[in-house]
């Protein structure tokens, strides 16, 4: 009974905190989600009105919505592929036992991920402006035409995506490194003695046997690479012509800029959603995916 | 392929990526010495032609960065200490004390993962107003004080911890705070110092939260600060690259030194519970 | 939390006292500090650097008063002040751009400033601009005093003007036209005018010039799709595909100062700050060689907008009287001459006029022309929004994605959105007699 006391003291003060300033919250998002809470309401609550899946409805049918998930996707389906295979290349260098320096080179290229967004992302402002920037002076000396990066809505997204992947590799990097050295010597070493090709025993071994750490860090990267948000802020304001308006930033501009918290807690659960179906979505896959593998192909 | 060519071609490789990773950061040290003007030129210019603190010392001078600096070691130090307090207790009561839907609780505060956390902005921000903690520093510190990952961390590493040692001091006497002072926090020194890292790198970085509930000026962290600068000075290229060594030196400096710590938190955190 | 809790041990009550302290130390240093006179004053963009200056002098003459200045970056201004409106953290007293104001004014932020403007006597409302004075009375009552004055209009070199054999700015659209055909050849980066995409004023000023009003209704919906508007629309969208002046926005622009005193920009539509920012950025070689010209008209001399800042006092404020002494302090024409010295921020008081540097100076002439000239915007909280979603939609066109007529129809769905909520609150209070109309 005493135990149990003071075990409920200990959870007291983390459970208080996450209750009030996180659980309760959420569930708020969900009732103001179904209500025109805006500057008039903030005003004068008596100008609130319930509205129930109005603004969801609207927000369906508003193109912006629509262009912010695309471009939202857009980042997680080219940057998160992009960015893991970036890691797991990084990884496999690191675990080659020919390397050299490998302290040194890890600390490099994890470097940029203890940076703070805002900071770096300024660098990049800068490092890819059309006129006077660095990538275009590269570009300019192999002769191509200059790219206008953060200028152009083709080429904005696609610049804030190198960037999250410069930003981000190092992170996954780490965790492939550890997967990667906790698979047995031996399983290569058979594979060797049976002639297999390197490409082989990467087919073969690496990949089966990184297989949980992928999905678990498939499924984490997709979540944060939902959340964009400091990238488009700093690098472009969501500009140009809107191409880089990700569904946070929508509900950042919707909720704190305009003062709509309905409508923006509706983009809010919306993304959720989206988010929780799509986990849900990769698990399913990769479970599938598990059964087929067994065949030797 | 011969081993020497694929040695060349592997440390090549690690050269280039390397150098990929660094170089921004290494342009941006060498830029924030450079003259107004000087890295808007054509070709573009590595080092200064003759360095100088001058923008540094408009930062402090002018632009306020000190204030920023201080508040965000306020904040991010306030984060680290209340969230490590909160978190221990937590993470230890799930891993070693027993009580009536110890799992039921642990799972649904894992499941509680899958919401991202902007969700609970909008309303959080109208509870601060309510409770007055609008562009106050607890208004960025009150709402980081407990974290699931930093419970999920602290009940992983504990489970380690031998029963047995907490029975033989039940057995004589010593009560449940006592044992978790005496002879449960010096076992966990590794992931105390692991967990620390983690929320001040976190919190020191964290954006999007402080953007909204810090409305004035002299709250800024340096992150607000840095991005409400880049708006207003676009042009200063070399003002704004002697903003962001201000800004992520200090992370970088404590990552360098404690290392080791932070990547086994990483890796610690990423195991599936 | 665990405060309610019987101590059973004293390590333990130690530890409670240590998180209370903590969490107390942590709560108290963000209490407002208790200061007696401690104004929080904020400013929008460079204003703040120049306040600076003149402070001292009001703070010796009030020496229970000090003023703490804060300056908000302009982009972000409208979103601070909203921000620390729905936080309960707004200042004492403000700088408030007048197109905000009805804003404001309908969230009940703001507090009237009838009764101090009677008793005052340095604040006199008829010697204010009349159609600058009335951007502050919303609905019959005042809520702010005019600062200074803001309208956009055409900066241009004289020397460029000359070469192409034109002797005088334009005065009508069709005049301008041919000047910025003259005046522009893109394929040596030489364009007639600057008008950065992502920023509304210059379409707006354009579209004010219309007889249409932009909202129709008592400003339940939007008016876009009027003949002035699409007018105007089209005007603006030309300059773009006659290559009469770069699709880029104010980013990418860079610094537009140097870039006009190199001759890349003919014109530049803009407000008068830029007449103290090109005298000190540009050479005095080159001062002769630019002059500033009232905004050509659709037929004739064009309206402009009647912008600018106020000072405004906000209702939760606890230094009310201590804000308005700061208020009529800065409303003083000698101050004010002194704050177009420092700043050329242009003063709202024809007195002000008189003196000072301001009154032979040939390039403040075209404002003082301008000013009698000028309209509102329209006066509805939702402004500010609808004057955004016009300039994304406008910069939709300016890509070729959208005709004029798809354009205007766009504005007009969108603004009709915005204004959904003003509408029922209109009717709704219309129905409920009980209730406090909100403007």
């Amino acid at each position: 009974m005493n135990s149990q006391r003071s075990a409920w003291l200990f959870l007291a003060p983390a459970l208080v905190v996450l209750g009030v300033f996180f659980l309760l919250p959420v569930l708020a998002a969900l009732a103001l989600s179904l209500t025109d809470y805006d500057l008039y309401a903030l005003a004068d609550i008596r100008n609130l009105r319930f509205v129930g899946l109005g603004n969801y409805w609207e927000l369906l049918q508003r193109p912006l919505f629509w262009s912010a998930l695309g471009h939202t996707v857009y980042f997680v389906a080219v940057g998160v592929p992009l960015s893991m295979g970036a890691s797991l290349g990084a990884a496999m260098l690191l675990n080659s036992p020919l390397a050299r320096c490998k302290p040194f080179f890890r600390t490099a290229l994890f470097a940029p991920v203890v940076t703070t967004v805002v900071a770096v992302a300024v660098i990049w402002r800068y490092l890819f402006n059309t006129k006077y920037g660095m990538a275009n002076y590269m570009l300019d000396l192999l002769g191509i035409q200059p790219v206008d990066w953060l200028g152009d809505p083709h080429w904005a997204m696609p610049t804030i995506i190198l960037f999250a992947v410069w930003k981000n590799f190092g992170y996954n990097m780490i965790i492939f490194l550890a997967g990667l050295q906790a698979i047995p010597p031996d399983l290569y070493e058979a594979a060797r003695i049976d002639g297999a090709s390197s490409w082989r025993q990467f087919r073969h071994i690496t990949l089966p046997m990184l297989k949980p750490t992928m999905l678990m860090v498939g499924i984490l990267t997709v979540s944060g690479y939902f959340q964009l948000f400091a990238e488009p802020y700093v690098m472009t304001e969501g500009g140009p012509l809107q191409s880089t308006v990700s569904v946070l930033y929508l509900m950042y501009d919707e909720g704190f800029k305009w003062w709509n918290l309905g409508s923006a807690s509706a983009v809010a659960f919306l993304l959720f959603l989206l988010m929780f179906a799509v986990t849900v979505l990769m698990v399913k896959l990769s479970q599938r995916g598990e059964h087929s593998d067994g065949e030797p192909t | 392929m011969s081993p020497r060519l694929m040695k060349a071609l592997i440390n090549g490789l690690l050269i280039g990526a390397a150098a990929v990773a660094l170089f921004p950061l290494l342009w941006m040290l060498s830029v924030s010495f450079m003259a107004p003007g000087e890295a808007s030129a054509l070709p573009p210019s590595l080092l200064p032609k003759h360095s100088s603190w001058a923008n540094y010392r408009e930062l402090f001078v002018h632009a306020g960065m000190g204030r920023y600096l201080l508040n965000s070691l306020l904040v991010a130090g306030a984060i680290t200490a209340l969230s490590l307090v909160f978190n221990l207790m937590a993470g230890y009561a799930f891993a070693k004390l027993r009580f009536a839907g110890r799992e039921r609780l642990f799972q649904a505060l894992l499941g509680a993962l899958v919401i991202p956390a902007q969700v609970a902005m909008l309303p959080l921000f109208l509870l601060l107003k309510y409770i007055g903690l609008i562009n106050s520093y607890a208004g960025v510190v009150v709402p980081a004080m407990a974290t699931v990952f930093g419970i999920f961390l602290v009940r992983q590493y504990t489970r380690s911890i031998p029963d047995e040692l907490l029975e033989a001091a039940r057995i004589d006497g010593a009560g449940e705070w006592r044992i978790f002072a005496q002879i449960v926090l010096p076992l966990l020194k590794p992931i105390v110092v692991t967990l620390a890292i983690f929320t001040f790198l976190a919190a020191w970085n964290d954006f999007m939260w402080p953007l909204i509930v810090l409305t004035g000026q002299e709250h800024y962290t340096l992150p607000i600060g840095l991005a409400s600068l880049a708006r207003e000075h676009a042009q200063d290229s070399e003002l704004m690259m002697a903003g962001s060594v201000v800004t992520v030196l200090p992370v970088l400096l404590l990552f360098l030194a404690m290392q080791r710590y932070y990547l086994q938190g990483l890796l610690l955190g990423s195991v599936k519970g | 939390m665990t405060c309610g809790a019987r101590p059973q041990r004293s390590r333990r009550s130690l530890w409670l006292a240590a998180a209370i302290a903590l969490c107390g130390a942590l709560l108290g240093s963000c209490a407002p500090a208790p200061a007696g006179h401690e104004l929080t004053f904020w400013t929008i963009g460079r204003e703040g650097e120049a306040i600076v200056k003149l402070l001292p002098a009001f703070e010796r003459a009030h020496p229970d008063i000090r003023v703490k200045v804060q300056q908000l970056p302009l982009t972000a201004a409208h979103q601070k002040l909203l921000t620390a409106f729905a936080g309960n953290s707004t200042p004492d007293l403000s700088q408030l751009g007048n197109t905000w104001l009805p804003e404001l004014a309908a969230l009940h932020a703001l507090e009237p400033l009838q009764a101090r403007v009677d008793r005052s006597a340095v604040v006199q409302p008829h010697d204010y601009f009349a159609s600058i004075w009335a951007t502050n009375v919303i609905d019959g009552t005042l809520y702010g005093v005019p600062w200074y004055v803001d309208t956009r209009l055409l900066f241009y070199r004289k020397d460029l003007l000359q070469k192409a054999g034109f002797d005088a700015p334009p005065r009508t659209w069709a005049e301008w036209r041919s000047q910025l055909a003259a005046l522009s050849d893109p394929s040596q980066h030489r364009y007639g005018i600057l008008l950065p995409t992502n920023e509304y004023e210059q379409l707006m000023s354009l579209a004010l010039q219309q007889p249409e009003p932009l909202l129709r209704d008592g400003g339940r919906y939007g008016n876009f799709e009027s003949a002035g508007f699409k007018r105007a629309l089209a005007f603006y969208v030309d300059t773009f595909k006659l290559k009469q002046a770069p699709a880029i926005t104010n980013v990418e622009a860079g610094n537009p100062w140097t870039e006009f005193g190199r001759g890349v920009y003919a014109f530049y539509l803009s407000g008068p700050w830029n007449i103290g920012e090109f005298r000190s950025r540009l050479p005095a070689s080159q001062q002769d060689d630019w002059a500033t010209a009232p905004l050509p008209g659709p037929d004739g001399a064009g309206i402009g907008v009647a912008g600018g800042s106020s000072l405004v006092i906000f209702r939760a404020s606890k230094h009310k009287d201590a804000a308005w002494q700061l208020i009529e302090y800065l409303s003083q024409p000698a101050v004010q001459q002194q704050f177009y010295d420092l700043l050329g921020d242009m003063p709202p008081r024809r007195n002000s006029w008189e003196g000072g540097a301001l009154r032979g100076d040939p390039k403040a002439r075209a404002f003082r022309e301008q000013l009698e000239q000028v309209k509102p915007t329209p006066p509805v909280p939702e402004w500010e929004r609808i004057a955004n979603e016009m300039q994304l939609v406008a910069a939709e066109a300016i890509a070729g994605r959208l005709t004029i007529d798809q354009a205007a129809a766009e504005i007009d769905r969108r603004a009709d959105a915005i204004l959904a909520k003003r509408r029922w609150v209109l009717d709704h209070a219309q129905r409920d007699p009980a209730r406090e109309p909100t403007p």
